[in-house]
This record gives structure tokens, sequence and C-alpha cells, in this order.
């Protein structure tokens, strides 16, 4: 296992700051799902998180040790990113692809070895792409796709996973084969899930820790049951909504209400059936 | 885009078949132009010598001319597949970004200074100019909150190559000893240099080769973008600082040596990427053999197209190489 903490945690873009003296411990073995307005620093965090970009001050520790300080190599055998909509060069296959996943495993002296054939035939059953291993990324939907980049960082066999908005442009369907893909991994492997997800509703179903960024911090954190109200859903993005449970889950579920459509036009409360 | 030789057996082939064909190229660009030579007149070059007319142009001339229009034609595409890679760019090539400008007119502005530099000076004056060019480039193209975007960069490049050729001409209208003695060589073309020439810059433009192929890896690592490059454990800096001194180098080698020789940089690494696709562990070698194939067969016609004046074959690369630049221009994207 290892330990992903961040320590007074400052981040600025120039002058901006976006994030301000900020600590969080995230969870071990658990999927936490980072939520909160666009804009409120989501992706900002999560890069700091995976050393791809510097703090203004503090410090992100992983096992202890400062990320800034580590040889980005060992830290990229500790953790892996998947950054928000990445893009593969042209022509490359699935195979390809994934293969680039044991990268920090490979030095002049360790060329390919059967570990790293083992943990790319692995992330390729884990993700359901073996037989699409030998197409060219480009040809493929975009949820195949996103589990073909998800299969790489799956190959680089860390303990810790992160992934920014890893089902945004995804349709219905897709989000919950990725998230299912995902819930799975971390269920039966064990591996740390930190993501940020733009559907409050499926946060809440698959996260078991929620954080909800606002104002250079973190407004709140927790079980989703725990921490989801209206008030937070007011303060974080703010907008009034119910919350109910979801009828197959339990999880809460936000139920936005509309400004154009007037309050009287609202029906009657009708109970929810399961 | 799938490339077309889609299986290492083919790869191999093709690669070993271009070789041969480099060969072929070579030879006939020793025997043929004004007075052609045998195969045996060739041969006895080099195991009979007699001192006569034909053994001596084959010699000093035109064996000369075919070993260095194959090594610039090889830096300079490799150059291009390196410039491209580091930029995500289609259209980054030595000519193109003003690199190869950059390093002519620190040859020019020495001339005009100093008089004409030894052969080991003038090789470190091109890669200083080659490197100025190059960090102007990247420091105008990158400013702003987008980064290092195509476009910026193009423009970029396009602006420091317009502006380092018009300093050259200031330069040289400004200075009459620089003129007649730089002017045959800054059109760019591989005829009447000296093997000396070469063996001054080789050492260099070899330890280019190397550094870029060492690169392989993780180029093609870079070439998932930035970020995807640093997760995966890369030093992003180190490898684009390596990658930009052999740009340097490369290019740098290839100008001292002949010029600014213009296209080749972008037209061949867009033919080994349709053949052989993305993999610079493929990419590089192909760039190398096919590049030293277009510049010393760009070489030999350009002796046969206004017989019995020669055109410099930097016309005849720029000739080839328009109709290329339209193209991907038009396709635009690198990655995708
Ligand atoms: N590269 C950048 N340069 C400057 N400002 C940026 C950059 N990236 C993001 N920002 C700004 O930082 C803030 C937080 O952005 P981000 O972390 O992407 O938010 P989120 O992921 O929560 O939508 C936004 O105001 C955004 O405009
Ligand atoms: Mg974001």
């Amino acid at each position: 296992m290892t330990k992903l903490t961040a320590s007074n945690l400052s981040l600025a873009y120039g002058r901006q700051l976006i994030i301000d003296n900020l600590d969080f411990a995230v969870p071990e073995g658990r999927i936490t799902v980072l939520i909160g307005a666009n804009g409120s620093g989501k992706s900002t965090l999560l890069r700091a998180l995976a050393r791809l970009m510097k703090p203004e001050a503090g410090a992100v520790l992983l096992d202890g040790k400062d990320i800034a300080h580590t040889s980005t190599k060992e830290v990229a055998r500790k953790l892996a990113m998947l950054p928000q909509g990445p893009v593969a060069p042209e022509g490359i296959t699935v195979l390809q692809l994934v293969k680039q996943g044991r990268y920090p495993y490979q030095s002049w002296l360790q060329q390919w070895s059967e570990a790293d054939e083992r943990a790319v035939r692995a992330a390729l059953e884990a993700t359901g792409m073996t037989p699409l291993a030998e197409r060219p990324v480009d040809a493929l939907s975009g949820g195949q796709r996103q589990r073909a980049w998800i299969a790489m960082t799956l190959a680089q066999g860390t303990a810790t996973v992160l992934l920014d908005e890893p089902t945004t442009y995804l349709d219905l369907t897709h989000q919950i084969e990725i998230l299912d893909l995902l819930y799975t991994l971390n269920e039966r492997e064990g591996r740390t899930v930190v993501m940020v997800l733009h559907d409050m509703n499926l946060a809440c179903r698959y996260a078991h820790h929620l954080v909800a960024v606002k104002d250079r911090g973190i407004y709140a954190q927790g079980a989703p049951g725990d921490i989801v109200n209206a008030e937070l859903i007011r303060n974080v993005f703010e907008l009034d909504a119910h919350i109910i449970p979801d009828p197959l889950y339990g999880t809460p579920l936000c139920i936005p209400a509309s400004q154009a459509r007037r309050a009287q036009e609202r029906q009657a409360a009708v109970p929810v059936h399961a | 885009m799938v490339a077309l030789l889609d299986r290492p057996s083919y790869k191999i082939a093709v690669l070993l078949l271009s070789v041969a064909f480099l060969a072929v190229c070579m030879t006939a660009s020793v025997m043929f132009g004004a007075k052609a030579y045998g195969l045996s007149t060739l041969q006895s070059a080099f195991s009979a010598f007699d001192g006569s007319d034909a053994h001596l142009i084959i010699r000093t001339s035109r064996v000369p001319r075919a070993a260095i229009a194959a090594v610039v034609g090889a830096a300079l595409a490799v150059a291009g597949a390196l410039m491209q890679a580091l930029t995500r760019n289609p259209l980054a090539s030595p000519s193109l970004f003003g690199v190869n400008a950059g390093a002519g007119l620190a040859l020019v502005v020495a001339v005009a200074l100093f008089g004409f530099p030894g052969l080991g000076q003038s090789v470190w004056i091109a890669f200083a100019g080659a490197a100025l060019s190059a960090a102007a480039v990247y420091a105008l193209g990158s400013g702003g909150r987008a980064g290092p975007a195509p476009v910026n960069m193009t423009l970029a490049g396009a602006a420091i190559a317009a502006f380092a050729s018009s300093l050259t001409s200031g330069v040289l209208l400004g200075s009459d000893k620089a003129l007649d003695q730089v002017l045959f060589w800054l059109v760019g073309s591989v005829a009447g240099r000296e093997l000396a020439m070469l063996t001054a810059v080789l050492p260099y433009i070899a330890v280019g080769f190397v550094a870029a192929f060492a690169l392989a890896s993780p180029l093609n690592v870079l070439a998932m973008g930035e970020d995807v490059a640093v997760s995966l454990g890369q030093r992003t800096a180190a490898v684009k600082l390596v990658a930009a001194a052999a740009v340097v180098v490369l290019a740098g080698g290839a100008v001292a040596v002949a010029g600014p020789i213009g296209f080749i940089g972008i037209v061949i690494p867009h033919i080994a990427r349709h053949l052989v696709g993305r993999d610079h562990h493929w990419l590089l070698p192909y760039c190398a053999v096919l590049g030293a194939i277009l510049l010393v067969a760009a070489d030999l016609g350009s002796r046969f197209l206004l017989m019995p004046s020669e055109v410099p074959v930097g016309v005849l690369t720029a000739i080839i190489g328009v109709p290329f630049f339209v193209l991907i221009a038009r396709r635009g994207r690198y990655a995708e």
C-alpha cells in the first residue's frame, strides 16, 4: 500500500491562488471522488497529487516522502495518473499504447521482461481490451478508447490510480461501464482510486469517500451518505436541490430544482418505488 | 492513418532494400555528371590511382559529393523528425522553423566580420546560430497561456526564418568581401565541397544520430503528451533538451557543410510515417536512409536538369518540397 497525502498544500497559476493551505490524506484502498463546480480546482489538485504541477507552498507526500524530491520513475511505479482527454499518437495500436505503461520499469539495462508482458496482458484482460489489442486507438469508440487508456494506466502496476474525469464525453452506458470497471479493480485488487467526476449521482454511487472542493479548499469530505444534503449542494454548486435515496443502491440522489419552471408547476411529491 | 508496412518483417526488409538503393544512388552519383565514368574507372580510381583527370574528379569531387549528400540528407531528415516529435507539429523542420537560416546567418556574419573561418570554427559558428534561432522560436512560440501551441510555434518559426534570411541579405549587401565567398554556399548545395568539410562535422553529426536513436523510446512516450509522459516517470525536460541539442548538431552540421537546404526535414519524416508509423525505433532509421536517398538523388538530378549548367540542389528540394508542405499544412494535425 502507498500513502498519498497533501500537507499545507498551496497551488497557483501565476498569482492566481487555486488551492490554499490544504491538508488531505487519500484513504488507502478506497475510491475517492472529487466533486465541485467548474473551475473550483479539482483538476489542479489532482495534477498536484500526481506531481504534474509544482506546489506554490507545502508538499505532496508519497509514503512520507516529498514527491518533488523523489525520482519521477520511482513515483511512477507507485502512482499512475490518467489526465483528462489524453490523445494517442495517430495509428498507434491498443497493445502499443498499453505497453507504454511499463515505461517506468524500463532502463538501458532492463529491457522488456516477463513481468512487463504479464502486466500488459493482465491490464488488457481486466479492461476487456484483449480482443481489440491490435486495433488502432483512433479507430475505437469513445468508451473503448477510454478503456485502452485505463489499461495503460493499470499496466503501470501502481497501488494508486488517479483519473481526471474518466467518463466525460461518454454516453451513459459507457460511463457506467468505466465506473464499474474501476469499482471492480478497487474491489478485486485493492487499488486506491482517486478521480474527478462531473455527475453528482454517479459520484455518490461509486465513491467510498467524497471530497467537495470549494473556495480554494475542501468544503466537506466523507462517505456520500454522511455529507451529501441540500445544504452541501447549495453551497458547493449554488443550486437548489432535493436529495433522495437512490432507489437502487440507497446512496444520495440529487434532484436539482429549475429556475425556469415555477414552483407551482411541480407535482406533489410522488413516493419513490424501488 | 495506418502504416503501410504493418509488420516488423516488412519493415526490416524495406529498410534493407532502401539501404541497397542508397548504395545504388551513391554509385550512380559518382558515375554520372558532366562526364560519365564506368564502374571499372570508378574501381581503379581507388585500387590503381594514376593521377588522371578521371581519377582525380572521382576522388576529389564525385565521391565527396555523394558522401556529403548522403550525410546531410540523413541529418536533416532526422532533425526534422525530432523537431516534429518535440513540438507535436507536422510542419516543424529545420528549414521552416528557421534553424537552418539561423545557422546560415551566423556563418555569414562571421565571414563578414572575420573573413572565412576555418573548418573547425565554422562548425561551431553554425551550431551557435542553429541553437540561437531554435531557442528564439521556442521562446516566441511557447509564450502565453496556451503554452507551445502548434500554430504559435509555426508562426514563430516562419518569423525567425524570415528574420534570419533578411538579416543575412543585409549583411551580404553591406559587406563586399563576404559576398562571393559565401553566396554559392548560401544557396544550399553539395557541389564543390571537399571531403575535409565532411570529416570536420562528421563526429558531431554522428553524436547527433546516436543521441536521436537513443531517444526513440522516450520520444514515443513524449508523443502521448507532456502530462502522460510525466505520469509515466519521464523527465521530459531532460528528454527535450537532449533532443533539441541533437537537432542543433544535426541541422547545424548539415548547414556548415552544405548551406541551408530546405524541405528534406519535412518531406522525409512525412513519407516515413506513412511507411512505418510513429514508432521512433523505426521512424528514425527510415528517416536517415530515405533522407540520404532523397538528397543524393536530387543532387544527381540537379546535374541534368539544365545541362550543362547545374541547378543548386537546394532549389530542387524546394521544388519537391513545396507541394508536400501544402499537403501537410492542409491535413494539419500531428497527433489524433
Ligand atoms: N494552465 C492554466 N493556467 C492558468 N489558469 C488555469 C490553468 N488551468 C486552470 N486554470 C484556472 O484554475 C482554476 C481551476 O481550474 P481547474 O483545476 O481546471 O478546475 P476544475 O477541474 O475544478 O474545473 C480555473 O479558474 C481555471 O481557469
Ligand atoms: Mg477539471
